[in-house]
């Protein structure tokens, strides 16, 4: 044990500051004792009671620091030294003056012309904050899930009353007067507004018409209950009456996964009256009854983007499976599947958004038949074990049996990764498709981040003699936060397969499946 | 087709003219806002009565 | 409709009644005297503590070092072991000092001999006390009981205390609210921070005594005393948050808190509107910076009266008038800053019904101390009163062990919080 003794002679510094001092290098490696005191004759008391003795320490002023370390070595004793000589000369931080409150009455005092609120407290109270928001006469958008349904309808009616809407709970992404809010994209201003009670679903169309070349007034959330007929689309019409009322918008887009019968017939009927053009795609709905009110038909969340865009430039929309050209496909599909073994048939989706991987299996079951998964089309095909994946699956990950105190697939990469790898592992695993998600609240470089578990995926099925084909969709705009390029060449690099949209993602992970079980030539 | 044109009251446009945004609870939407230099406070949300909803719920009938 | 808003028209005239009487209060601290000459009910086989009412079996480390000292220094008890004896059996019996118009800092034990600070409220005439201050680190409020303190003791009450006595008198009472104002422009708190009111005091008090027929060695006698302590005017300052506080209990249907308090078991709070209950519940843990040689393991929870400074508004409520005192928030390893001070001041105001024009924060632009908790905020906005507090060695007869921050736990609030609905009968038949 090695002891030192330094006085540092006529500096004062406050009690509390010294403590502060002797907490951070206690903690150090090896230093069994330290005090850091002024020399008063109390302290030096402390001092003796601790075990440290000395003239130096008798001789000390209260105008000194005196500082005592006990330690196993040399070394220590000088990292110690070195650790507080740097508290001591630190600079202080600039303050910074936040506006940061403790209770949204302050805050609104202190800013009186607030007008919005953000909420994303825990589902059992946020029903209460989002009342005391309306009553302040804000819009709110309502983060929060596992709201009670039956707080869900008291807010919205509250709403209603304040002839203002509550975009939620569980609503992930709204742009409201070109602002993004929560998880949403960076996207040029146009003519196009949107309703959405789905969040992915209203992040890749708002993409895919930006990349098109249109533009958007506003993108509201409606929170995935909304459509029930329990809650029977009280946010969603009020969306469209933001809409009908608003200048800059001229062409209406509804997005939502499958709404209640009785809520259908509603929105139907509020649409009917709209002036403006509007392009509905309601997730398995029927397009006869959606035109038959008076609106378009999208069949996927692409072609209601491509809908609205033609709509906009006076066009006639017409569909293409592919905006790639046939030899191209052709080229590509070749070189996914000419390395793989025969008993390599299955797709695993592995989703951050759960709208996308609806889409995908609508998609899928159109061309490769019945798909397993965790958010499943049909009962019957709940995948029950959802540590993997089971003959044509799609799971979403950002699911709440996954995010339950772990980080969103959106955010971190974690889950995902494993996933990647674990499924690589299945022999019968033909292609891996994903969706990467952009824009504000996303994790800055999730392409770069899933690198790796796709080049070690590939690798490990390459080294079993076979090939693991890997198809992607970026969802995502040229404004975005993220290098929107440079994610699509970051997964192009390790050999993914990037389609323009996940429809396209989805069909094109089909046919490599299908091509490798020998039905399509 | 069916529409009929609304000439009816042009009502104020809901979300006003510019939006001015208070954000309660996760922290990052609150600081992703001040980076695009929108107007935003940010409320240190703390759970009433300490997460009791018997109390709050008791509470909310009297204040 | 109308009942409920009736019912919050009560609540807030009752408030707002109990705050006015706090804010008038004028402190003034009048003599030193012998604890059982003045404090009403006190005898000769009592000890007074801080915090609610215990069994002695219950009692932590440091009460009962403190419990054995205060009997031996009454000549009660030869030691310890017979100290603890007397209290086993019920000769000697424990009271809460709130009980006696009083309050204990730390885990001292009010005995009759000792000298008790006499404070009066100038506004309505009402008297309280606590006790005078003993050394620094090693005390009876840290439950030492060797002969060190018990000497020490002696000295104070017989040597000491009757020179502040002379003094006091002299100069008929020193105004605790204007040096308490003062000293918050000054960097104080007033828990744990007292040093510009310690200053204040003696650039007042010495000139009184030199002026007085005492003796230099008499006169050296209190200049020592406030040398050596620079945090000395703690317990006037305690003495005069209970007679500020005081002067607001027992208005019917206010749900403003009259007393926090801690007997480093459970956390004790009082109501207004609720009369002499307590709500408790188990008194947490400090989090705090540790003096060398000690650490969470020696620490004891929560413990004292002096948290009737942040009742009143001050001590912790006060932070932003005391910036470097939230560096006891480090215990993690995480830097406080200047902001994090004013933040806990600024998130006081939340809980409290007003501001006290007395008691301004220059750094907040002259705002008043936030004052007057009220439990149905404290609820609704889920902040709980903070606290700076010392934090007392868990083993009876070590010295302070360090400081940090606690806050008030929710439970004392809840419990409040049903009782004065019952008691006024809130709650709707359904």
């Amino acid at each position: 044990m090695e002891t030192r003794i330094v006085i540092k002679k006529n500096q004062y510094r406050d009690s509390v500051f010294l403590m502060v001092i002797n907490e951070q290098t206690r903690s150090l490696p090896g230093i069994n004792e330290i005090a850091v005191m002024m020399g008063t004759v109390n302290n030096k008391d402390i001092i003796k009671e601790v075990g440290f003795f000395g003239p130096e320490i008798d001789s000390a002023t209260s105008k000194d620091i005196v500082i005592c370390i006990r330690a196993t070595s040399e070394e220590e004793i000088e990292r110690a030294l070195a650790q507080i000589d740097e508290m001591l000369t630190r600079k202080r931080r600039p303050e910074e003056l936040e506006d940061v409150y403790k209770t949204l009455e302050s805050a609104i005092r202190e800013r009186p012309e607030t007008n919005f609120a953000i909420i994303s407290i825990p589902g059992q109270f946020a029903a209460r904050e989002t009342k005391k928001a309306l009553n302040h006469g804000l819009n709110v958008l309502l983060f929060s899930d596992n709201v009670p349904i039956e707080e869900e309808i008291e807010i919205k009616k509250l709403a209603a009353q304040f002839d203002r809407i509550v975009m939620g709970p569980d609503c992930g992404t709204a742009i409201i007067n070109h602002v993004p809010l929560g998880f949403a994209n960076a996207v040029n201003p146009g003519p196009i507004g949107l309703v959405a009670a789905a969040g992915t679903g209203l992040q890749e169309v708002v993409c895919l018409i930006d990349r098109a070349g249109g533009g958007i007034s506003q993108a509201i959330g409606t929170g995935g209950r909304d459509l029930s007929d329990k809650v029977g689309g009280l946010s969603m019409l009020k969306g469209l009456d933001i809409l009908d009322n608003d200048d800059e918008t001229e062409i209406v887009v509804l997005i939502s996964k499958p709404p209640g019968p009785t809520t259908t017939k509603k929105i139907l009927k509020r649409v009917s009256k709209s002036p403006k053009k509007v392009i509905i795609n309601f997730l398995g709905s029927n397009p006869e009854l959606i035109s038959s009110f008076g609106a378009t038909f999208g069949q996927t969340l692409e072609e209601t983007a491509f809908l609205a865009v033609a709509a906009l430039k006076g066009e006639q929309y017409q569909h293409r499976n592919f905006s790639t050209s046939e030899e191209e496909l052709k080229r590509r599909l070749k070189e996914e599947t000419e390395r793989m073994t025969p008993n390599q048939k299955f797709i695993r989706g592995l989703y951050s958004g759960g709208t996308l991987c609806d889409e995908a299996m609508l998609i899928l079951n159109d061309s490769v038949g019945e798909v397993y998964s965790n958010i499943p089309l049909k009962p019957k095909l709940r995948l029950q074990d959802l540590s993997k994946g089971q003959n044509h699956c799609c799971i979403d990950l950002g699911d709440d049996y996954f995010t339950r105190g772990r980080p969103h697939p959106m955010i971190s990469p974690d889950s995902r990764g494993r996933y990647i790898i674990s499924e690589g592992e299945d022999p019968q695993v033909a292609v891996l498709l994903l969706d990467i998600v952009l824009g504000y609240g996303a994790h800055m470089d999730m392409a770069g981040a899933l690198r790796e578990s796709i080049k070690v995926a590939k690798a490990e099925v390459e080294k079993r003699g076979g090939y693991l084909a890997v198809v992607a969709s970026v969802c995502g705009t040229m404004k975005d936060p993220q290098d929107f390029p440079s994610q699509v060449q970051n997964l192009e690099d390790v050999g993914v397969v990037v389609m323009p949209s996940n429809a396209q993602a989805a069909r094109f992970a089909a046919m490599i499946a299908l091509k490798n079980n020998n039905r399509i030539g | 087709m069916k529409k009929d044109r609304h000439l009816a009251e042009r009502k104020k446009p809901c979300f006003g003219k510019d939006l001015v945004v208070v954000n309660i609870g996760i922290r990052p939407f609150y600081e992703d806002l001040k980076k695009l230099n929108v107007k935003v406070s940010h409320v240190d949300w703390e759970p009433p009565a300490g997460g009791d909803q018997e109390v709050t719920a008791l509470l909310d009938k009297i204040l | 409709m109308e009942k409920k808003e009736a019912i919050k028209e009560k609540i807030k005239q009752a408030n707002r009644a109990a705050v006015e009487n706090m804010l008038a209060a004028q402190p003034v601290w009048v003599d030193v005297a012998r604890a059982g000459d003045v404090i009403p009910g006190m005898k000769k086989n009592m000890l007074l503590h801080a915090g609610p009412p215990q069994k002695y079996e219950n009692m932590c480390g440091p009460q009962r070092g403190a419990a054995w000292g205060a009997l031996i220094f009454e000549g009660l008890a030869n030691d310890a072991k017979e100290a603890d004896q007397l209290l086993a059996s019920g000769k000697a019996v424990i009271e809460p000092a709130h009980d006696h118009d009083s309050v204990s800092g730390a885990a001292h034990m009010i005995s009759f001999s000792q000298p008790a600070i006499v404070l009066e409220n100038k506004t309505n005439g009402k008297v309280y006390y606590t006790h005078m201050k003993e050394d620094t680190f090693i005390a009876l409020r840290y439950g030492s009981h060797g002969d060190h303190t018990i000497r020490k003791l002696k000295w104070l009450t017989e040597v000491v205390s009757p020179i502040f006595s002379k003094g006091l008198k002299k100069v008929g009472g020193v105004n605790c609210r204007d040096i308490i104002a003062k000293s918050l422009f000054m960097g104080d708190e007033g828990h744990n921070r007292n040093q510009a009111e310690t200053c204040l005091f003696e650039q007042m008090f010495i000139p009184v005594l030199l002026e007085s027929d005492l003796s230099k060695e008499q006169i050296l006698e209190v200049a020592r005393v406030l040398q050596h302590d620079e945090n000395f005017f703690l317990y006037q300052v305690m003495a005069s948050c209970k007679a500020m506080l005081d002067a607001g209990k027992d208005v019917e249907y206010s749900t403003i808190v009259t007393v926090m308090a801690r007997n480093g078991t459970e956390f004790g709070i009082k109501v207004s509107g609720l009369g002499d209950m307590w709500f408790n519940a188990p008194a947490p843990m400090v989090k705090g910076l540790y003096f060398p040689g000690f650490s969470e393991k020696d620490a004891n929870p929560d413990l004292g009266d002096s948290c009737i400074t942040e009742t009143a508004g001050i001590g912790g409520f006060a932070m932003a008038a005391s910036p470097a005192i939230v560096h006891f928030g480090t215990a993690t390893g995480v830097g406080g800053s200047v902001q994090d001070a004013i933040n806990y001041t600024k998130e006081m105001y939340e809980i409290t019904e007003a501001e006290n024009p007395a008691y301004q924060i220059a750094y907040i632009d002259f705002r008043g101390c936030p004052t007057g908790i009220d439990i149905l905020k404290v609820l609704d906005t889920g902040i709980q009163p903070i606290i700076n507090t010392s934090i007392s060695p868990k083993e009876p007869g070590r010295s302070q062990a360090g400081a940090g921050l606690v806050r008030a736990p929710m439970e004392c609030f809840k419990k409040a919080f049903l009782a004065f609905v019952e008691k006024y009968k809130l709650a709707q038949k359904s």
